[in-house]
């Protein structure tokens, strides 16, 4: 089931399957991640979309009766092994979720910021220079260098959103998963994540999750289609979209159901 | 069709104007208690009154100082021990508590809350007064504290449950440990409602008579030593309305008219600090 890899290989599932207690959400999956692409994942709501994703940074064992099987090699290396830290992994793996989600009692620096003083004190400048960086990559930056000691919550949602990225980007991850990150946006802030994208993957390895399709053509260059928790096609996102290999694939991109 | 709409409006007015009513009553409770006070008790509110202490019973003058001091010291050390035990348990409760040791200290929470506080008063007598062998305000301000923890435990973990799941996920997607996502991200994001929940308990503890009789005991003189009996204002008020001067009968509504102005107060801080963190943040 592997995309032609053009790169090296920074993330991969291995017969991955994710449970609420003794239900299976997500059954057997295996996929490679290439280095500095965007994967997309569709497919119907509760289809374990968001449950995949949070088997990638470990967030999944923290959902009551949570636990997986298989393997999910970053670096080849299994963030499953008894000797990985998933605290320590996490900052590895950053996270966007699908509502905006600034710390409310915090600054806009101190949102950015956060993920690097959880880590332990740094000087000054190195902070305000991270920050800055952040800041910049999430094209942010010129929206809110003039307030970064404002609330956040004093920004739009698409600007909320981007500072989440920032955020995100912030302890420097190597994968960078997004789970749906324009779905509570209007075309305006969803056109700026998408450019983000864009331009972010030459740095991070990204997987997104998203109900819309177009945007899913748009963005990235592998897409898995998921059904009932199970994988049922992965391939080049133009191959997917024009000419794909299963019937329910194709069933769903034309929108005869989900 | 129309009888049922003319039947309709009618409920509809008489429970309004039912409810409308009854508020009134519970206004006018609070307008005729301050009024009275205010009457009673503002023409004895002079310099000698917050600054002086009691004189010898038969002469007139003196002021109710020490009693105004024990109750700050009282009811201060009573929150000093019971915020963080009461804060510490609501975040518990709210973050860990789903499991067994978490209804078995709901319970008791529950229990304790609906405890009369007299009642409070003799478990502190029995197992601090007299072992020690001597009543104290230190005594005082622990039956004071036992009465605190469970209501500020309570609001502290209802708050603290309001606090979206998504921020707590975002944190730990971050690399936070969970401990200090209850404390940095979840507590500091509930703090407004949980300072509030304190405010409020203190207002609810600063007028307790009862639990004060057997531990604090009272006082006539000034004192601010903790281990030893010390005077309240609320066992101030009960000694002189109950006692036979009209001297004492003065300075109780007077002395009832600063304890009912103090929890007037931190009421009126508990809304303020409520609406300017969320006017500011929200
Ligand atoms: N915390 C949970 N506990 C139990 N079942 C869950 C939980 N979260 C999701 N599920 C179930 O797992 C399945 C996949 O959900 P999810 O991954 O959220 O789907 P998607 O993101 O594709 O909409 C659904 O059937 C959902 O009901
Ligand atoms: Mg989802």
């Amino acid at each position: 089931m592997a995309p032609p890899a053009d790169g090296r290989v920074r993330l991969e599932t291995q017969r991955l399957t994710a449970l609420y207690g003794r239900r299976a959400a997500v059954k057997d999956v295996s996929i490679l991640f290439p280095t500095h692409t965007v994967t997309a994942v569709i497919g119907p709501s509760g289809c374990g979309k968001s449950t995949f994703l949070r088997c990638l940074n470990r967030m999944h064992e923290l959902a009551e009766g949570g636990w997986v099987t298989g393997k999910v090699l970053l670096d080849g290396e299994d963030i499953y092994d008894r000797d990985v830290d998933p605290i320590q992994l996490r900052r590895r793996v950053g996270m966007v979720f699908q509502r905006p989600t600034p710390f409310p009692t915090m600054t806009i620096y101190d949102n950015v910021a956060a993920g690097l003083r959880v880590n332990g004190r740094r000087p000054r400048a190195q902070l305000d220079a991270a920050v800055e960086t952040a800041l910049r990559r999430a094209a942010l930056w010129d929206e809110v260098k003039d307030r970064l000691r404002h609330s956040a919550l004093a920004l739009s949602g698409g600007q909320q959103q981007r500072l989440c990225v920032a955020r995100a980007l912030a302890p420097e991850p190597e994968v960078l998963l997004l789970d749906e990150p324009t779905a509570s946006l209007d075309p305006t802030g969803t056109q700026r994540i998408e450019e983000l994208c864009h331009e972010l993957k030459a740095r991070y390895t990204i997987v997104i999750v998203t109900h819309n399709l177009q945007q899913a053509a748009r963005i990235s260059d592998y897409t898995a289609f998921f059904y009932l928790g199970d994988l049922i096609e992965l391939g080049r996102t133009e191959q997917l979209f024009t000419k794909p290999s299963k019937e329910q694939t194709e069933a769903y991109i034309t929108g005869r159901f989900g | 069709m129309n009888a049922r709409r003319l039947r309709r409006r009618l409920v509809n007015g008489t429970m309004t104007a039912l409810v409308g009513a009854l508020s009134f009553v519970a206004v006018l409770a609070l307008v005729l208690i301050l009024g009275h006070l205010v009457a009673k008790g503002a023409s004895s509110l002079d310099w000698n009154f917050f600054t002086k202490n009691p004189v010898p019973t038969g002469e007139t003058g003196g002021g109710v100082a020490h009693a105004i001091v024990g109750s700050g010291i009282i009811v201060g050390l009573a929150a000093l021990i019971g915020l963080p035990i009461g804060i510490g348990t609501g975040l518990y409760l709210a973050e860990y508590g789903s499991g067994r040791l978490g209804w078995v200290v709901r319970f008791v929470a529950d229990v304790l809350n609906g405890t009369p506080s007299i009642v409070v008063g003799i478990f502190v007598w029995t197992w601090l007064v007299r072992p020690m062998g001597h009543f104290s305000a230190f005594a005082g301000s622990v039956a004071l504290a036992i009465l605190m923890v469970p209501m500020i435990a309570r609001t502290t973990e209802e708050l603290v449950r309001l606090v979206p799941h998504s921020l707590r996920e975002a944190a730990l997607a971050l690399g936070y440990p969970r401990w200090r996502t209850s404390l940095r991200i979840v507590a500091r994001t509930a703090l407004a409602g949980i300072l509030t929940g304190c405010l409020v308990a203190v207002a609810r503890i600063a007028g307790e008579t009862a639990p004060l009789l057997f531990t604090a005991l009272g006082n006539v003189n000034f004192n601010t030593h903790i281990g030893e009996p010390m005077e309240a204002l609320s066992l101030q008020i009960f000694q002189y309305a109950t006692g036979p001067f009209d001297e004492w009968h003065r300075l109780a509504w007077a002395s009832a008219l600063v304890l009912m102005g103090l929890v007037l107060v931190l009421a009126i801080l508990a809304r303020w600090v409520l609406r300017s963190r969320h006017g500011a943040a929200r």
